[in-house]
């Protein structure tokens, strides 16, 4: 077992290889020197050259221990970002927009699959009915109204309409106060898609021969659907839970745009506005990481629920 | 004297089309998806030939802003006077185009290395693999805004990229793993099969069988994973838009949504709802069409 982790560790280092250099190549080679753009409009050329010493870019791109290139993977070892556009470090702007993000995005995490693994599993029990159908066509719609519209006419209705939340993130409030509705748009969004997810794992272990025996035996549909096919449609949902925890680090771009949450998916679209490269690069890398953490560890949560899975 | 019926043969794809034939609701899905290529195919015919069909210049006044819904106008009227109707029909051409080149590019470049690698394995398989993985673990939508803020107007072979350029690419170069993946697994289960044997055995080219033997075997799959795709592409751009990422001068469904974030609080909300149904109605096809496709055309699905 000890062996398979670090034999699974090592074989990261070439994802995290392969991500330093795509994003070299994105925002140094393809991105540029954009040291202009930071200067603005009739700089002169003593700042231009100013700011490419600030931010190394006057370096030569390869081919010296000083190089961008070297650097690069140097300041992503270290998690040394440098600084943004606005001279703050990278990486104090990630550690203040961490904890907004979190308490957005993990309510909305944990609610969406409370309700989705057990949506689908009533459903399960009451395949082939009316309500199965209604609840496929349902989150078929659910899945086809695009996101943009959720959160601008939930804003719209509940919070500007009706009252019954802020309607933009103020320092002065408390947290539950501003991140309820984003919470409750964000879980009423991702059900469509989760729901029909699950229910397709659901429905495919129904058909398989140890549920067949199981009803056999005489079991009830509720033992059976409890004791024995929760537990195997566990991988399934094991994988998709686990992959998507690296993803709740972004936060919701949109969401946080929209109610001016000041988390990451928030300084994340400044970034795109602004093009600062810097923090964009910073945020690709950590993202890549901890998914790259988050797979080992679904690999070996695969060996630790799956008896099946050998070691090699 | 007993007569025997012989039954004529069906291949895959007439007995998957027969199926989807007797589903009315799918066949209705079908015909909006049409309808929306049409419409694109109509918008660039107009372009192309210079049809009159109003005004052409978008951001210069023409009427009374913010009419809302009447007779004259369904879907009222923008800042400019200019019809919602209009801005949202023209915006399918945005959305379609996108979708479309986007796919086409994940294609050219998904399909091509999931069977090389599928193939030949060994080195060439490990490169590709570790190519796409490295993608797949930065998320998508990181990925994609990633690629599309650096490629915003930059320049590529003398052409500068503006708008809707930068938008595919952004989304064709980062979308292929899935199809790359998912070839690859197939092209690795049929390399073993008899077929393959015995088009080896006669002696033909590598990039013969996998070209004229191994694709045609399984771009059903491709059939079925584009239907499913291509919402997530239409979705993307309209995304992209609202961020102001991608067409800045033709309509597209994001910049009117854009729009509407302003807008809104001041009651005009039909410019949303205008580009909420054009998204939802072809969503809402594809997504019942794809789902179709896939349980005519899969034949694991097919057996039960």
């Amino acid at each position: 077992m000890i062996i398979y982790i670090i034999r699974r560790l090592l074989y990261t280092i070439p994802i995290v290889f392969g991500v330093l250099l795509l994003t070299f190549v994105l925002f140094t080679l393809v991105g540029g020197d954009i040291s202009i753009e930071i200067a603005g409009k009739g700089a002169s050329a003593a700042t231009i050259n100013e700011i490419r010493q600030e931010y190394g870019l006057n370096k030569p791109l390869f081919l010296s221990w000083d190089s961008q290139f070297v650097n690069h993977f140097k300041s992503a070892l270290t998690f040394d970002f440098g600084r943004a556009r606005d001279r703050e470090p990278v990486i104090d702007k990630i550690k203040r927009g961490a904890g907004p993000s979190l308490a957005l995005m993990v309510p909305i995490f944990v609610g969406t699959i409370i309700i989705s693994v057990s949506l689908a599993l009533i459903i399960a029990f009451l395949r082939g009915t009316v309500w199965d159908s209604l609840t496929v066509i349902i989150c078929v719609a659910g899945m086809s109204i695009p996101y943009l519209s959720f959160i601008l006419f939930g804003q719209y209705f509940l919070a500007y309409k009706w009252g019954l939340s802020p309607v933009f993130f103020s320092p002065d409030l408390s947290m539950a106060q501003y991140t309820a509705l984003p919470i409750l748009i964000g879980i009423v969004t991702g059900l469509g898609g989760e729901v029909r997810f699950y229910r397709t794992v659901m429905l495919d272990e129904m058909r398989s021969d140890y549920v067949r025996t199981a009803f056999a035996k005489g079991l009830s549909t509720r033992r059976v659907l409890f004791k024995h096919v929760l537990k195997n449609a566990m991988i399934p949902i094991i994988t998709r839970v686990v992959l998507a925890i690296p993803f709740l680090f972004l936060g919701s771009l949109l969401l946080e745009r929209f109610f001016g949450i000041p988390g990451l998916g928030y300084l994340m679209i400044e970034a795109i506005g602004s093009r600062d490269y810097f923090v964009i690069n910073a945020m690709t890398y950590i993202s890549a990481i901890l998914f790259v953490i988050f797979n080992v560890i679904t690999d070996i949560c695969y060996a630790w629920v799956d008896p099946r899975v050998s070691f090699d | 004297m007993i007569e025997r019926k012989i039954k004529k043969g069906r291949s895959l794809w007439q007995d998957g089309l027969r199926r989807l034939w007797r589903r009315k609701l799918v066949m209705v899905c079908f015909a909006v998806i049409v309808l929306y290529f049409l419409l694109t195919g109509f918008i660039y015919s107009a372009e192309l030939f210079g049809w009159k069909v109003g005004p052409t210049q978008w951001q210069e006044s023409v009427g009374k802003s913010y009419e809302p819904p009447g007779r004259e106008n369904i879907f009222g009227t923008d800042i400019f006077g200019q019809s919602v109707l209009r801005k949202m029909l023209y915006g399918t051409k945005t959305s379609i185009t996108v979708a479309l080149c986007a796919s086409l590019i994940s294609l050219l470049i998904g399909v091509p290395l999931g069977a090389i690698a599928g193939y030949f394995r060994g080195f060439v398989d490990e490169i590709i693999v570790w190519v796409y993985s490295t993608l797949s673990s930065i998320p998508y939508i990181l990925l994609i805004l990633a690629f599309a803020v650096v490629l915003h107007d930059k320049s590529l072979f003398g052409h500068k990229l503006t708008g809707i350029t930068t938008v595919y690419l952004a989304i064709g170069l980062t979308s292929w793993v899935g199809i790359c993946r998912l070839i690859r697994g197939e092209v690795m289960k049929h390399k073993e099969r008899e077929y393959v044997l015995a088009a080896k055995s006669y002696g033909c080219s590598n990039s013969r069988i996998i070209f004229k033997h191994l694709l045609p075997n399984v771009f059903h799959l491709v059939i079925i994973d584009f239907s499913l795709r291509f919402v997530s592409f239409i979705h993307a751009e309209v995304i992209l838009s609202f961020l102001g990422l991608g067409e800045a001068e033709r309509p597209s469904w994001g910049a009117m949504i854009n729009d509407a974030r302003i807008e809104l609080s001041r009651g005009v909300w039909w410019q949303m709802a205008a580009a909420t149904i054009a998204i939802f109605l072809i969503s809402l096809a594809l997504n019942i069409f794809g789902d179709a496709l896939r349980d005519s055309l899969d034949p694991k699905l097919r057996v039960q």
